[in-house]
């Protein structure tokens, strides 16, 4: 418990609490004691002329549900932690109430997933059972960057196509999944300065066939074929094993203007896939796997 | 007696009582614009300062800090001169705190827009304007003492108790949970860091609901449903002992806004077992309120300044009672991160808060020009046009909290999410609707008011109330 700053924290709460629970009991014993007068008393002081107090006893019910939550209070603060150091006699925590709810979850869902998890990602990527849950799961976890429909956004990855940024393969599926990516394209802006970041976006805008300065496409190539084609291709195929992207498809991962093609070569990207291995287990990646390398085999 | 008659200080009361409607109109209308947008996305522009997440800030602050701490002072200013017969202490210094308070609110209004955010609830305001704020409260706890002390009657009044409570507390508050680090003069980092930061935020969170807005708001109960009742409190003995309990317990209530969090397990619990154990004390208010009224029931009829007092002690006894129940960690893990918080803390604000205000600004206003409040009729109509606003609107959120937690929680066969958390947003929408014509409602009421106070005060000269000779 030393993460609430120090031990001085639940000492001092633990005795202020019990302290202010036997408080409002003596307190409560103490005005209500004795039997209820005969008659209802009036105060003698006054204010601002006519405001003037009568002494009636405490209602007998609120009294009661007074000294009934009271009662409860420390009923509770002796079986469940509230006191400082002391853990409660029935030995609650909450870290052991999730980890026995997930046991219990386990128990329960484990054996479907496991079922599906004997079959191999072709084979459940054609199973209608198997896409349903794939797709809850798709909807829980993914869709967030993903979107919904699988067709991503710009800085997302669309999962319908048929072009793969690392690998489409079921293996490459699982590993993205399982482990997560990062894909890393550097800054040019300074080995490049302004002009050659606009020829070089013009010379990748036209493998695409959509360059708009024809005049600019031979420093534009030359510019690419010494500072791109590391990672890139001189054919602009880009390379999966790197994440490196497939400039001949058109499809814009980081958006195909040419403002946006010049912002991704000056100021570079950095896309990140976070890692679900250890969240999800593995029988829940190779299901997610399946469910996405479906998406793109649909007709 | 040489000197001339001795009046009491209403210029402040004054000041702050107008300033209380306005800011209520103009934080109410904020409530409305990004209720409105959660219907209809498309009304924020794209314009930065029109979003939802910036507005909503504002709309927090306006009611809960303009409004209400505008009634507030104005409530108490009013209330501890007349009880202890003497005129408010450091008059000059009680115009400060009007000016200082104003343009704390002010500078909300510009820098929450603006983005310039704190981001801790209800205390989104950056470091300069919680300067100012220590500055204005200070001022305000000397003149409000200053002239306790200075009484000449021999018994504090009850009401001020609660203000005196309210005071102290909110300075003690306010200060630690704003400790921060300045960077520059809009950006500041707490002294605080993760678990212990939320844990500081909460105390002082919940504490704000207990100080400011149930302390403070008894006390206004305890002046003005007498007065208007024409009876006396109902009991001083259960007075003391819910005040006395209220202290003892709000403190350490705040950790249930954290349960099942990274919070400590043992913090967790007390502030459920603490939230519980301020039923009862929560509840001997709202007795000690409604007895009051034994004698003068049949006023209720006729007497819409009435209404709203009272109905506003329903709404406060039936919200401590839904705040307890919502901190069973049972019943949290459902209603946590739903709407239905929303529409608890709303039953609270517009049912007690706003009611038990109206009524006493209904109340004081005409009392301020001497006039007599210029629709009786009006002040009928504002009063169900609030409690059908307010209707509407909570039992929308409820309906709409409960559907969005059973609808999170709901697991298919194979132990997936049965619904995705969009289709629980869409589901929202007719509950939305609902909740917005509730807060539509509710402030068309308070537009009646505005109209029906200023053809009161309309070419009224400013009223002058001596004070009582000598002491009882």
């Amino acid at each position: 418990m030393t993460e609430f700053t120090s031990d001085f924290w639940p000492w001092f709460i633990g005795i202020v609490s019990i302290l202010s629970l036997a408080a409002c009991f003596l307190f409560l014993v103490w005005v209500g004691r004795g039997r209820p007068p005969q008659q209802v008393e009036t105060l003698d002081h006054g204010w601002d002329g006519d405001l003037r107090e009568l002494n009636n006893p405490l209602p007998g019910w609120w009294r009661w549900l007074f000294y009934g939550s009271l009662v409860f209070a420390v009923a509770y603060l002796v079986l469940y932690p509230g006191l400082g150091f002391f853990p409660g006699t029935r030995g609650w925590s909450q870290e052991e109430q999730y980890r026995a709810e997930v046991e219990q979850a386990e128990g329960r869902y484990g054996p479907l997933f496991e079922r599906f998890a004997a079959m191999d990602i072709p084979t459940l990527a054609r199973d209608a059972e198997a896409r349903k849950v794939g797709e809850r799961l798709f909807l829980t976890y993914c869709t967030a960057c993903h979107g919904s429909d699988a067709g991503g956004a710009i800085g997302y990855p669309n999962l319908r196509d048929e072009e793969w940024q690392w690998g489409g393969t079921p293996e490459a599926i699982v590993e993205s999944i399982t482990n997560g990516r990062v894909g890393v394209m550097a800054a040019w802006q300074e080995a490049l300065g302004d002009d050659g970041v606009r020829e070089v976006a013009q010379y990748v805008l036209s493998f695409s066939g959509r360059a708009t300065r024809e005049d600019l496409l031979a420093a534009g190539k030359e510019k690419y074929e010494m500072a791109c084609f590391t990672c890139h291709k001189n054919d602009g195929k880009g390379n999966q094993a790197l994440g490196s992207l497939n400039h001949t498809d058109d499809i814009w991962r980081w958006g195909g203007s040419e403002q946006a093609v010049e912002t991704s070569i000056a100021k570079g990207r950095r896309g990140v896939m976070p890692a679900h291995g250890q969240f999800l287990g593995s029988a829940k990646v190779h299901l997610l796997a399946a469910y996405v390398y479906g998406l793109s085999k649909q007709p | 007696m040489a000197e001339a008659e001795e009046t009491y200080n209403l210029r402040v009361v004054r000041q702050f009582a107008v300033m209380s409607v306005v800011w209520a109109v103009v934080g109410m209308l904020v409530g409305l614009f990004i209720a409105a947008e959660l219907i209809w996305p498309a009304l924020s522009f794209d314009i930065p300062w029109l979003t939802y997440g910036r507005l909503r800030a504002l709309h927090t602050n306006a009611v809960i800090f303009a409004f209400g701490g505008c009634a507030l002072f104005a409530t108490s200013y009013y209330i501890v001169q007349r009880t202890c017969h003497v005129r408010l202490f450091a008059g000059r210094l009680a115009g400060l705190t009007f000016w200082g308070w104003q343009a704390v609110i002010v500078a909300a209004a510009i820098s929450l827009p603006l983005g310039i955010t704190t981001t801790k609830e209800y205390a989104e305001l950056e470091w300069p304007i919680d300067v100012l704020i220590t500055a204005v409260w200070v001022a305000y706890a000397i003149v409000f003492i200053g002239t306790l002390a200075r009484r000449r009657v021999p018994h504090i009044y009850v009401a001020n108790w609660f203000f005196a409570a309210f005071i102290l507390a909110i300075a003690m508050l306010h200060v630690v949970n704003s400790l921060a680090i300045p960077v520059t003069w809009t950006k500041s980092y707490s002294l605080f860091a993760g678990v212990q930061d939320a844990m500081v935020q909460w105390w002082y969170g919940h504490n704000a609901v207990g100080f400011f807005l149930t302390a403070g708001f008894l006390g206004m109960m305890y002046y003005f449903i007498p007065k208007q009742a024409g009876r006396p409190i109902y009991s001083y003995r259960l007075s003391v002992v819910h005040f006395w309990a209220l202290i003892f317990t709000y403190i350490w209530a705040g950790p249930h806004h954290l349960l099942y969090s990274v919070l400590p397990d043992w913090a967790q619990s007390l502030g459920m077992v603490f939230s519980l154990v301020l039923i009862a004390p929560s509840w001997g208010g709202m007795i000690n309120g409604v007895m009051t009224l034994s004698g003068a029931w049949q006023r209720l009829r006729t007497d819409p300044i009435l209404k709203f007092l009272v109905v506003s002690l329903s709404f406060y006894g039936m919200s401590t009672f839904e705040g307890p129940m919502m901190s069973i960690k049972t019943v949290n893990a459902l209603s946590h991160f739903t709407d239905w918080t929303v529409g608890h803390v709303h039953s609270g604000a517009l049912g007690w808060v706003g009611l038990i205000s109206i009524g006493s600004l209904y109340f004081l206003i005409p009392k301020l020009y001497g006039r007599e409040l210029h629709s009786l009729k009006l002040a009928e109509l504002h009063f169900w046009l609030a409690t059908v606003g307010i209707v509407l609107y909570i039992t929308a959120l409820w309906a709409a909290g409960i559907m969005q937690g059973l609808m999170w929680r709901a697991v298919n066969p194979d132990g997936t999410l049965t619904y995705s958390f969009i289709e629980s947003v869409e589901a929202m929408r007719p509950y939305y609707i609902v909740r917005f014509l509730g807060g539509l409602t509710y402030f068309s009421g308070m537009c009646l008011m505005v109209y029906n106070l200023w053809r009161t005060v309309r070419g009224a000269r400013t009223a002058e109330m001596p004070v009582p000779a000598f002491a009882h």
